[in-house]
């Protein structure tokens, strides 16, 4: 009788556990297991197996993370100003945030592209785009900074951006919102849309040496919105495929009017056939505006270049440029399969998620099985561009990334999961949920012709309980997933900056050896270095005055500064003396309203400073030096405008007459 | 039994924790050695040699006389990377003047500090009293041979060769 009751008190525990569960399936102590914090535990002093390089969303900057530990390693600025790094306050980093329309100090930062070299990623150099002042930036992975910001022409908003072909000839950007285009007159009623707005995607090319980039050419066409995109890789290199919707073109209330045709658009884009057209000059000269910004590693110093013209194709006027698929409602993502035959669009609003035939879409092309036009581009009839459909994956289909096994992986944002499926038959094999609402996932080179298989990382919009509480303001997060075995396992959940969207993973080996530790001193070419403390120096041009000065720990160099006037403009050129890993300098002034500057070796950078009142204003290293850093400051006087205070300037040396050295006798 | 069975508990137990102190070295980490790790060993390591130091010169040639040229460009060195720090008097600045330490040290002593500063600091016993007094590491300046040669002939000129 005993034994029954206690058999009748586990059952019902039993069952309460169960019941418990049931009630809440997402209950995180449902879903990890015991082995989870040893697969992302990365001991002290030891690195990370991967580099995850994670959009900042409306943070604007690149941030740069370590897996499986999911520790933030640095954020880049990249957008967006950053007063720590003096990006954008600095003389010589204002130029990289010019626009046409001035600097813009902020942008929002989607989507990250790795360059590639025979479609796998070479780790030199990653791109990122900026949403809502249309442009692309370029990150040196040796350097860890933004070298190089590119203005896009004729676009309002840049979305389907940078995707990047498999040898790095071109990063996309397409235009979110459509306008009409920049030669045009702008001042039109917004219910024109139909017949005056216009969507332009941006091929923009990538010097192999330096990674220089430039507007090669666009390509014009009706006015819808492009999404998403990915190059064709493999068999399909050559193709360029965007993802589209409001094709109704509305220009009101998006949310029903641009979700009204059952079928919008991925739109195939013949990139090498474009390379022709414009080779034999088939393209239209248009007058426009847009700036180059780039940055030199030996002047340290960015220009911005106002750029006036642009070539362009339109989509109509060259048969064979660009087709159009039928994919189920409102397409987000666009992603091409390793092999490069299969293309994924994600209907964001649509039960199942259709995989296009590169095979199929070429013997649709040849036999012209085309189902009307839209805008004078041919549209290709759904079944015959259709491998297959995944039945009932989910709901709210974003994103697909893929692995080495043949398998896809698509987040689900309505279901918060993430499901699994195997690509060749079209099968769901597992799924998992995510802590919430997923957008993005990630698996390093999961988009590129040579995915890993280890990990996936998911980038949710919403995390609610998932972290303690900061207010009405919470964290977004990332998820990390081990997908080695057939059943993809939680491992972790870290918060990132901004709202994540896209990120690329890469092998640690593939960029960690060719991190710049310093700049060499010999080759700083900044107009106003001091190589040594000897080129130190202050001296007037007017009301501007120049301050040459030098950082080594422990002290700055002048470091008594007198002459300065009310209405001058003073100009802090600081150049870090240092030639070794890990020793920047940091330089600030009191009243300055700018920022501060972080000087890494060898680098020369200037904080402008216009002081307003006469007085007395120390200076000093921010960065934590040496055992002497509390030491290494200085003072600046400031004397009254048109007082004949000389400009006067040392180390050292100038002393109250009291404590004038003994003059030394020995050698 | 019962003993047998506390005892076999107690070696399953060691196991365990032996077991898990060996599995610190995860599959996720890549395994590397940092340098410091490396460089650091007892102080009155008899495999250090006071007097040639440690690093790439064993031996270092010099001329009866100066030369010029190279003292000149080991002057252009100097003012660069090392005059910050260094008078060539013998006033401390952040670290010792430069005077007279030719005469202190071997030519290739002073090569290999310049060189691989990190280390030598780490092992020389005098580098060691010398953070004491200094407070502040040399850095490594990432000299080049030629750079370090030319500023060693640079220090003999200072020091009076003619």
């Amino acid at each position: 009788m005993k034994i029954n009751s206690k058999y009748v008190q586990g059952v019902a525990a039993f069952a309460l556990l169960i019941s418990m569960n049931a009630c809440k399936p997402k209950d995180a102590g449902s879903v990890v297991s015991g082995d989870a914090a040893s697969k992302v535990y990365v001991a002290p002093g030891k690195y990370d197996e991967y580099y995850n390089f994670v959009s900042g969303g409306f943070s604007g900057q690149l941030s740069v993370y370590g897996l499986p530990s999911g520790r933030l390693l640095r954020v880049i600025p990249v957008f967006s100003v950053d007063p720590e790094k003096g990006w954008g306050y600095s003389e010589e980093t204002k130029p990289m945030l010019n626009t046409s329309h001035g600097i813009v100090p902020w942008d929002d930062l989607h989507h990250v592209s790795m360059s590639q070299t025979n479609g796998e990623i070479d780790g030199r150099w990653a791109f990122a785009n900026g949403n809502n002042t249309p442009r692309v930036a370029r990150i040196d992975l040796g350097t860890f900074r933004t070298s190089e910001i590119l203005e896009l022409p004729n676009s309002g908003g840049n979305h389907s951006s940078p995707f990047i072909t498999e040898n790095s000839e071109y990063i996309v950007a397409g235009t979110r919102f459509s306008i009409p285009p920049d030669d045009k007159n702008g001042d039109i009623p917004i219910n024109t849309y139909k017949d005056n707005f216009k969507g332009t995607i941006s091929f923009v090319s990538v010097d192999k040496e330096n990674g220089n980039m430039d507007v090669a050419f666009q390509i014009q066409g009706p006015g819808v919105n492009f999404d998403l995109s990915h190059a064709g890789k493999g068999k399909s290199n050559g193709w360029f495929f965007f993802s589209t919707y409001n094709t109704e073109q509305a220009s009101t209330l998006l949310e029903v009017n641009a979700s009204k045709r059952d079928k919008d658009f991925i739109m195939a884009v013949n990139w090498k056939l474009a390379e022709k057209l414009i080779k034999e000059g088939k393209g239209r000269k248009q007058k426009t505006k847009y700036a180059s910004n780039r940055f030199d590693d030996n002047t340290h110093t960015a220009t911005s270049t106002i750029k006036t013209e642009v070539t362009v194709l339109d989509m109509k006027d060259h048969p064979g440029l660009v087709y159009m698929i039928p994919c189920p409602k409102s397409p987000h993502g666009c992603d091409v399969d390793p092999t490069g035959e299969y293309i994924v669009g994600s209907g964001k609003l649509a039960a199942l998620i259709p995989v296009f035939s590169f095979d199929k879409i070429q013997k649709a092309i040849a036999e012209k099985a085309f189902d009307g036009v839209y805008d004078g581009i041919p549209v290709i009839k759904y079944e015959a561009a259709l491998y297959g459909e995944v039945k009932k994956p989910g709901l709210g289909p974003l994103h697909t990334e893929f692995d080495d096994k043949g398998n896809a992986y698509t987040s689900m944002f309505v279901s918060s999961e993430v499901v699994k499926w195997n690509v060749k038959e079209l099968k769901v094999l597992d799924r998992v949920p995510t802590y919430y609402s997923v957008g993005h996932l990630m698996i390093p080179g999961g988009d590129s012709k040579k995915p890993t298989g280890k990990y996936l990382v998911a980038y949710n919009k919403i995390t609610k309980d998932r972290y303690l509480p900061t207010g009405p303001e919470l964290s977004q997060s990332a998820q990390l997933y081990d997908i080695s075995g057939d059943k993809m396992q939680l491992l972790l959940d870290f918060p990132t900056i901004g709202e994540p969207h896209y990120a690329q993973g890469v092998a640690a080996s593939v960029i960690k050896d060719r991190s710049v530790k310093f700049f060499k001193i010999e080759e700083n070419t900044h107009p106003y270095v001091a190589k040594g403390e000897g080129e130190a120096k202050v001296f007037r041009q007017g009301n501007k005055v120049h301050i040459n000065l030098t950082l080594m720990r422990s002290h700055l160099t002048p470091d008594n500064i007198e002459g300065i006037k009310v209405g001058d403009e003073v100009y802090f050129h600081t150049t870090n003396l240092e030639q070794d890993w890990d020793v920047p300098h940091g330089f600030a002034i009191k009243g300055a309203l700018n920022s501060e500057l972080l000087v890494m070796p060898g680098e020369t950078t200037t904080l402008k400073w216009v002081p307003l009142k006469a007085g007395m204003y120390p200076m000093y290293c921010t960065d934590f030096c040496s055992a002497l850093h509390q030491e290494m400051s200085g003072y600046v006087r400031v004397s009254p405008a048109g007082s004949n205070v000389p400009i006067s300037f040392s180390t050292g040396t100038n002393l109250a007459k009291s404590d004038a050295p003994v003059p030394n006798t020995k050698k | 039994m019962k003993k047998l069975l506390v005892l076999s508990l107690v070696a399953f137990l060691i196991a365990a924790f032996a077991s898990c102190g060996g599995s610190n070295n995860s599959e996720s980490t890549t395994d590397e050695t940092s340098e410091a790790e490396a460089s650091k060993t007892e102080i009155g390591n008899p495999s250090y040699d006071p007097h040639r130091g440690e690093g790439k010169f064993t031996s270092v040639e010099l001329g009866a006389t100066i030369d010029l040229a190279k003292a000149d460009l080991g002057d252009k060195v100097a003012k660069v990377k090392c005059t910050s720090c260094h008078k060539t008097t013998n006033e401390k600045l952040v670290g010792p003047g430069w005077s007279g330490v030719t005469q202190r040290r071997k030519p290739e002593w002073i090569m290999n500090f310049i060189t691989n500063t990190d280390v030598m600091i780490d092992k020389d016993p005098e580098m060691q009293a010398q953070l004491e007094l200094c407070l502040v590491r040399m850095p490594n300046q990432n000299l080049s041979d030629q750079d370090a040669r030319n500023l060693l002939e640079y220090m003999r000129k200072n020091d009076g060769v003619k």
